[in-house]
């Protein structure tokens, strides 16, 4: 009843392409915008925004890129965490070197130098395909870690071996550092997430995403009808690593201010991210939002009800998640594996012929 | 001889025994993966597992003793008796019988026909699972494990060699039990998968689920029995490792280990994942006495992934895996 197509008519072939057609979806889109710009940058507080909001902003730019790759492409990789450094220590470099370049220029050259690392690391993807291709990013992943650990260049020689984000300003208003405003990283954010979906979404609607398609779902297939596979395959390691290492520049810059590499970029962000895309739905641009919405907000029901309700200790908690995260992962790939987005368009397809389903 | 070489062929000699420790591990991988195309990915937190289980038993811990504790405000912790090493295992055992048994009830069964990657994926879930699952039973402290296996440096191959090159070699004696452990696990499974009727089911099902449907071989039983060995060999890798270095987690890592090794041997050759086990423990010791203290050491923590990835661009199947024959 709410959601249909019928009487919405299209009289120009912009209206017919444009991102959503569907005027249910048009002003539901438009509707998230208007809170997430107008209205939550007035409300958040430093709860807020360190314990939810951030970590769910950053990591839906990370799981963007990786479904580009891994759920449009279909090279699987397991080296997020590595590209995810790489980001972070770019940025890093960028910042220490370059005090007075906005930040904005900062991050995005972190996605670029990303980008270039990422299609380094791809390019065995022409070769060897599947498993070993996913073992073959642990390469990156081990690799990238390691440099950053022991070449002090990357951090400077400090003598910790951490790096610590120095406080920069965009515009005036602090945005790294601890004394930046919550509203004010929240919204940092928030415009390279908004920003990063709109190009994801474009760019998969497009010809590059249907090349990209055309490789994961039959490489050979693909390659016979005209679709150039060292384009495609190295085209989406590039715009999937840039999208990763913006989401490790903010990781580290903005949320974190303080990394240590092995620590915080480690295998298991590698799998976490992986498993955005797989709860979320593989080669869907919602799902990846779905998919980091859940396993941000998962870590803090389980421990405001294990902890504070039922008062158990914390490594009990910490072990139950481990567990529930396991199970929920078999759970879905058995029972829907296209994961959160595919339970979205399972109800907008119910919700269309809502109340007569015949 | 000068020293530079001695030196080098003790690290060559301890690589060798590292070695064989990866292969353990690998060959894990290779049972499922040649029986059911599974690439399974929990073989090392099946390690993990197991060598809690067998350290729990033999300590008479009482699982979930935590759980079971904050739930009801008890205070359980032990039974109050200690099992011996022997018994122990056969129970071990048995629990890893019954976790190959849930394994094949509740997961791989519903996944039939689904893509490899798909099945990947699904044994990462269950890695985690049985990590939190491990953790909550027995406790995540690092425990000892002592079945009785002999340990620390073996005075004859010091003294003999001290005799040869004026320099004792240290090879822990543990190593060798490893070595020679490993030799007859690997003896028996390649006995077991060509001469008993079990093994040759296996190797049916391996190469047609449908036809070996057809002939009357019951595919529960069989993957089943697979994860079962696999189960065992996870003991047997993670009482190694588990006496070596502790029980603690950083055992299930050593799955991540056993992954360059696979690659290189190839997924679907024995042979090939002691000869990758070799050469990557081999190679990663030498490379980190010969470049390590150049480029700042802890080389070890890559260097195998590399050595694998720059050797698939030339060979993708692997050294002894079957040729990748590719159709539209």
């Amino acid at each position: 009843m709410f959601y249909r197509e019928a009487g919405d008519f299209k009289t120009s072939y912009t209206d017919d392409s444009q991102t959503f057609p569907i005027k249910f979806d048009r002003y539901r889109y438009y509707v998230v915008l208007a809170v997430a710009f107008g209205i939550i940058p007035f409300v958040i507080n430093d709860y807020w925004a360190n314990a939810l909001l951030l970590p769910f902003l950053i990591y839906a730019i990370a799981a963007i890129g990786l479904n580009i790759l891994v759920g449009y492409c279909g090279q699987v990789s397991l080296g997020t965490g590595g590209f995810m450094a790489v980001g972070a220590y770019a940025c890093y470099k960028l910042m220490t070197s370059f005090p007075d370049v906005s930040m904005f220029i900062h991050v995005i050259l972190a996605g670029g130098i990303t980008a270039i690392v990422g299609v380094l690391f791809g390019l065995p993807s022409l070769r060897i395909k599947g498993f070993y291709l996913a073992v073959a990013t642990l390469a990156a992943q081990f690799f990238l870690v390691w440099l950053f650990n022991r070449v002090p260049w990357f951090y400077n020689y400090s003598a910790s071996g951490q790096i610590n984000a120095p406080e920069r300003d965009v515009f005036g208003i602090i945005i790294t550092g601890p004394n930046a405003p919550a509203w004010a990283t929240y919204m940092f954010c928030l415009i390279f997430l908004a920003v990063s979906a709109l190009i994801a979404r474009n760019l998969t609607r497009g010809t590059t995403g249907r090349t990209w398609m055309a490789i994961r779902d039959m490489d050979i297939a693909a390659e016979i009808i005209g679709v150039n596979p060292l384009k495609a395959k190295m085209s989406a390691f590039a715009v999937s690593s840039f999208f990763i290492g913006i989401a490790g520049a903010l990781f580290f810059a903005v949320y974190l201010g303080a990394v240590e590499v092995g620590e915080v970029f480690g295998i298991q962000k590698s799998f976490l991210v992986l498993f955005m895309i797989i709860i979320g739905g593989l080669g869907s641009i919602f799902g990846s939002f779905a998919g980091a919405a859940f396993l941000v907000l998962l870590p803090v029901v389980l421990k405001v009800v294990g902890v504070d309700v039922l008062g158990w200790p914390t490594d009990i908690v910490a072990h139950l998640q481990l567990v529930i995260v396991g199970a929920l992962i078999i759970m879905f790939l058995i029972l829907e594996p296209h994961g959160l987005a595919q339970l979205w368009r399972v109800a907008k397809e119910k919700l269309r012929l809502w109340p007569f389903p015949h | 001889m000068p020293d530079q070489l001695i030196f080098a062929m003790e690290v060559i000699l301890n690589g060798l025994m590292a070695g064989v420790l990866y292969a353990l591990v690998a060959l894990g991988f290779v049972l499922i993966y040649k029986a059911s195309g599974i690439f399974n990915y929990a073989q090392g937190v099946m390690a993990l597992f197991a060598a809690m289980t067998l350290v729990g038993i033999m300590n008479g811990q009482v699982p979930f003793a935590h759980l079971i504790n904050a739930t009801f405000g008890t205070h359980i912790h032990k039974f109050g008796w200690n099992v011996p090493a022997f018994v122990a295992i056969i129970m071990t055992m048995a629990v890893m019988v019954l976790l190959a048994w849930a394994v094949q009830r509740f997961v791989m069964r519903h996944l039939v026909g689904q893509e490899p990657i798909i099945l990947f994926m699904a044994t990462i879930g269950l890695a985690y699972f049985l990590e939190g699952v491990a953790d909550l039973m027995w406790g995540s402290e690092i425990k000892a494990l002592d079945v009785g296996l002999p340990q620390g440096i073996n005075l004859w191959i010091d003294e003999t060699t001290f005799n040869i090159f004026g320099y004792g070699f240290f090879i822990d004696n543990l190593d060798i039990v490893a070595t020679v452990i490993a030799a007859l696990l690997v003896t028996a499974l390649v006995a077991f998968s060509q001469y008993t009727k079990q093994g040759r089911a296996m190797r049916a099902v391996a190469d047609d689920h449908q036809a070996a449907l057809s002939v009357g071989i019951s595919l529960n039983f069989i993957w089943i029995m697979v994860w079962s060995v696999a189960g065992f060999v996870a003991l047997v890798a993670g009482i190694m490792w588990g006496t070596k270095s502790g029980v603690q987690f950083s055992l299930s890592l050593i799955a991540l280990k056993a992954l360059p090794v696979l690659m290189l041997g190839g997924f679907t050759s024995i042979p090939g994942a002691i000869v990758g086990g070799l050469i990557i423990g081999v190679g990663e010791k030498l490379f980190e006495f010969a470049i390590g203290p150049l480029v700042g050491g802890a080389t070890e923590n890559w260097f195998a992934y590399v050595l694998a990835l720059i050797f698939l661009v030339f060979r993708p199947q692997g050294l002894f895996g079957e040729k990748i024959i590719e159709r539209v």
